[in-house]
């Protein structure tokens, strides 16, 4: 009787110990996993790893403020990444593992259009949301996808206003086009061939390499052969800042130079004097003042950065914060973690934040591409005899006058 | 008119590069009959060598070479030892997949210390400028010590006993030892010197292009449309290779889009393998 009475208290006692635990469990809601790859190899590493330091403060900052909240729940945001060594394949494995092993809640996109159109295959196949930054391509988000959300303004007005600077500097300047031969940089210089055609610009050359070229010297002579103006193109970090050097170290006489993505990093600086006058179309600045609807302002996501970084944020590490913030927004006013219930919540976001408007389209045929958010031109131009970022274009958030001409 | 001479001229620069990447390839081929599948890998181990006694140590890249050339030396005699010498005289087969393992070894390696992301050399020598087109100085000092490095061995190997002895192994292994030449140390010294001229190739790639741990495939596949222009196993022939490549190169670019260059270097590579089995300059080929 008495061995009887121990059982049952023993029961008792554990019952209730674990009734307790799963109550504390329920009030603290658990973990979020969101998981994406990051190319921290290969050469798109410089650009992607500034994205994910933007996801990287974002979490930190959110799990140090007592994580997500749901109702009374609160949520711990964890990261599940992989390295994509910059190559497709590689995503196409991953994001499948990210899904099916690591049980990911959400999705991040890689960095750069070509391995988000491979992540985004995957992701909608298992009916995921998935937040992309770092992929600016049109063309990804008009398949009819249902939960991919674009935070970049799109590949095909990347260049709207350095065409639009250049024709005020010289209508008949000679436009000189050279790109990597990639999805998101044919798909700006496409657009700003259009553009140039319908400003009346003649392009004197049109000319696209492979997205691995090292050896610029023959481009660049086609370009003086040309008698070009001014340059426009690029593709991403490793081929722009190489394109910069090669065509200062050859004295190209261009009088207006804009190159994609690369020299929006800080370490474009490292190029020294080849860096002096290149302009780059920028989602983000530091010194862009939006008025934010939630969370910090533009200073105090710079300032937050730099001390956790140690280096000035990129556009591409705003991109990063910026696509958790809006995922976070989403997600709370979902009040919940389904799938469907967060995409609505996706569709209706309309707000600002201190990387600027963010606003998805909702067709069926452009489901997902961002219509509210606008770039900046800025510059690399030597102030004090530092070499510094100023906005250049448009005028109301112009920092400096633009450079021109360079030679 | 300027335009399309200035490219060549550019291509005649990198080509003469090309041509020095290539002589390491053609050597080990002509002495020891054996198609060295590690040459990439050891450009790329140049290209690495350079850019750290450049970082670290502050050398001149130019002061750089020669240790990046005796450092390629004493790896060659090591991967000569442990991966060649036990398949010289085996079928082509054995050597060729020796020579990949090794190279695949390299690569992991590299991979594992430094990443498949790019690096540079910055460093930069004022140019020439001709009719509003410059030709870097780092272009003009890399065709100048690739030329002066081709030329040295040429001397080595004309004027020198070892060099004399090499030329006796290619020419007749069996009759060299009668003579009392130590054939193995030999072969494993000249496969050291291909060795070398890569990783000096490599560094002088260095001073002209950003590069990665995977770069050295590209100029491999260059050195091998190379050696068949010039002549499998002609050193000499492989440098007049390399300034015919990049002749070509320099010369149909400003005509088509860059990205058809690797057409055309392939389309040549077929036709002159047809045509002239022997390369270009095989018949004045030494062996």
């Amino acid at each position: 009787m008495r061995t009887a009475r121990k059982v049952f208290a023993t029961v008792v006692l554990a019952s209730s110990i674990f009734a307790m635990g799963t109550t504390a469990a329920a009030a603290a809601g658990g973990t979020l996993t969101i998981g994406f790859t990051v190319s921290e190899t290969g050469p798109l590493n410089v650009d992607s790893l500034a994205q994910l330091h933007g996801f990287e403060l974002w979490r930190d900052q959110l799990n140090a403020a007592g994580g997500l909240k749901i109702g009374s729940s609160s949520y711990q945001v964890k990261f599940v990444t992989y390295d994509d060594q910059s190559k497709s394949e590689r995503v196409q494995q991953l994001y499948s593992r990210l899904i099916l092993q690591d049980n990911a809640d959400f999705l991040f996109s890689p960095y750069s259009s070509n391995l988000t159109a491979t992540a985004a295959i995957i992701s909608e196949q298992y009916g995921k949301v998935m937040l992309t930054t770092g992929a600016a391509e049109d063309k990804t988000y008009q398949l009819g996808n249902h939960g991919l959300f674009q935070m970049y303004t799109p590949a095909t007005h990347y260049l709207s206003s350095a065409m639009a600077v250049i024709k005020q500097k010289n209508p008949q300047a000679k436009v000189a086009v050279a790109y990597s031969d990639d999805g998101f940089s044919k798909a700006v210089a496409g657009a700003a061939k259009e553009e140039a055609k319908r400003l009346g610009q003649p392009v004197v050359l049109d000319e696209a390499y492979a997205p691995g070229t090292t050896d610029f010297g023959p481009i660049i002579n086609k370009m003086i052969s040309a008698n070009a103006d001014v340059m426009v193109g690029g593709g991403h970090y490793a081929d722009g800042a190489t394109l910069a050097r090669q065509m200062y170290d050859q004295k190209a006489p261009m009088k207006f130079v804009c190159l994609l993505v690369a020299p929006d990093s800080p370490q474009f600086a490292s190029l020294g004097d080849a860096a002096i006058g290149i302009s780059v179309p920028s989602q983000w600045e530091p010194s862009a003042a939006y008025k934010p609807d939630f969370g910090p302002d533009g200073a105090a996501f710079g300032k937050a950065f730099k001390e956790k970084f140690g280096a000035e944020a990129s556009y591409h590490a705003a991109g990063g914060y910026a696509a958790g913030l809006i995922l976070q927004h989403a997600i709370e006013k979902a009040g919940s973690l389904d799938s469907a219930k967060v995409t609505d919540a996706l569709n209706a976001t309309d707000a600002t934040i201190f990387y600027g408007h963010v606003k998805f389209a909702t067709d069926a045929q452009n489901h997902g591409l961002q219509i509210g958010h606008e770039m900046v031109l800025a510059q690399w131009q030597k102030k004090d005899g530092q070499l510094v970022k100023e906005v250049v274009s448009p005028a109301a958030a112009q920092t400096a006058p633009l450079l021109y001409p360079l030679h | 008119m300027f335009g399309v001479l200035a490219s060549m001229m550019d291509g005649v620069l990198v080509g003469a590069v090309y041509g020095l990447a290539a002589i390491g390839l053609t050597l080990i081929w002509g002495v020891m009959d054996i198609i060295n599948l590690t040459h990439g890998a050891m450009i790329a181990l140049g290209m690495f060598g350079l850019y750290l006694l450049f970082g670290h140590l502050g050398l001149t890249p130019y002061a750089a070479l020669a240790p990046v050339a005796a450092g390629g030396f004493v790896l060659g005699v090591v991967i000569y030892w442990v991966a060649v010498h036990r398949v010289i005289r085996r079928p082509p087969l054995m050597s060729l997949l020796a020579t990949f393992a090794v190279n695949m070894v390299v690569i992991g390696l590299g991979t594992a210390v430094w990443s498949t992301s790019p690096y540079n050399v910055a460093f930069s020598v004022p140019g020439i400028t001709w009719h509003g087109f410059t030709f870097t100085g780092a272009h003009i000092l890399a065709a100048i010590s690739s030329v002066m490095i081709a030329g040295a061995l040429y001397l080595f190997m004309r004027f020198t006993r070892l060099g004399k002895a090499i030329r006796a192994v290619a020419s007749n292994r069996q009759a060299a030892e009668l003579m009392g030449i130590p054939s193995n140390q030999v072969l494993a010294i000249a496969f050291g010197l291909g060795i070398g001229l890569a990783a000096v190739a490599g560094g002088l790639i260095a001073t002209l292009f950003p590069f990665t741990v995977l770069s050295g495939d590209d100029y491999q596949l260059k050195s091998f449309v190379v050696t068949v222009l010039g002549g499998l196993g002609n050193p000499a022939g492989a440098l007049l290779g390399g300034l015919v490549l990049g002749l070509i190169e320099g010369g149909v670019t400003p005509f088509i889009a860059v990205s058809w260059t690797p057409v055309i270097e392939f389309v040549l590579f077929v036709l002159i393998l047809i045509a002239f089995p022997q390369g270009l300059f095989g018949r004045r080929a030494e062996r």
